[in-house]
């Protein structure tokens, strides 16, 4: 399922709503989800799962073509985990 | 270790306010339908279906098989029974984004 798809299916669901009113609900709940995220802060949604930031330290890598020894610097990753409830739908 | 420096947690609560201010609907109306999305999302998941949004990330499910595994505290072998997991992809606009805002006062 794409984000166009999940629109669709919500549209369909909602047909008394505009498909572009639609289109900023879909937007403005990732958006606020990355926004919070590049803030620091944690997105916890209880059934679903939580989206959270963590830090990678600095590091030696290699270029594994030339065995070249490189500066990897401190990076930001954002990390999900899985909710309970959504864990075990997917197992059922 | 999250970073998570200002201790804030945004919930559904936030997301459902951001939709009422956005696009107008009543509260109760905003909050029916992040919990649509979320519903619509979790389903298709159950379908083993991936879910792709772009510039945000790909939600998918992925089987794993049958191991041994071990209880941390008596050392008991436990088999680990097979099992499908979520597996989150952050895209790379969010990536940047994080990194954008995150790396400078880290």
């Amino acid at each position: 399922m794409t984000k166009s798809e999940l629109i669709a299916r919500l549209a369909e669901a909602n047909p008394h709503l505009f498909q572009r009113d639609v289109e900023r609900i879909v937007s403005t709940i990732f958006d606020e989800i990355s926004n919070a995220l590049a803030r620091g802060d944690r997105v916890e949604l209880r059934g679903f799962g939580a989206f959270s930031v963590k830090q990678r330290e600095a590091r030696v890598g290699r270029n594994p073509r030339t065995g070249e020894a490189v500066k990897v610097s401190s990076k930001f990753v954002p990390f999900f985990k899985t909710g309970k409830l959504l864990r075990d739908k997917l197992n059922t | 270790m999250g970073v998570n420096m200002a201790g804030h947690t945004v919930t559904r609560a936030q997301l459902s306010e951001s939709v009422y201010e956005e696009v107008g609907l009543s509260r109760n109306e905003s909050a029916e339908l992040v919990e649509s999305v979320l519903d619509e999302m979790i389903a298709a998941l159950a379908r083993g279906e991936m879910v792709k949004i772009s510039s945000f990330g790909s939600f998918s499910v992925r089987q794993k098989g049958r191991r041994v595994g071990r209880n941390p505290k008596t050392g008991d072998e436990v088999p680990i029974l097979p099992r499908k997991v979520l597996v989150f992809r952050p895209s790379h606009v969010l990536k940047n984004q994080i990194n954008a805002t995150l790396s400078d006062d880290a």
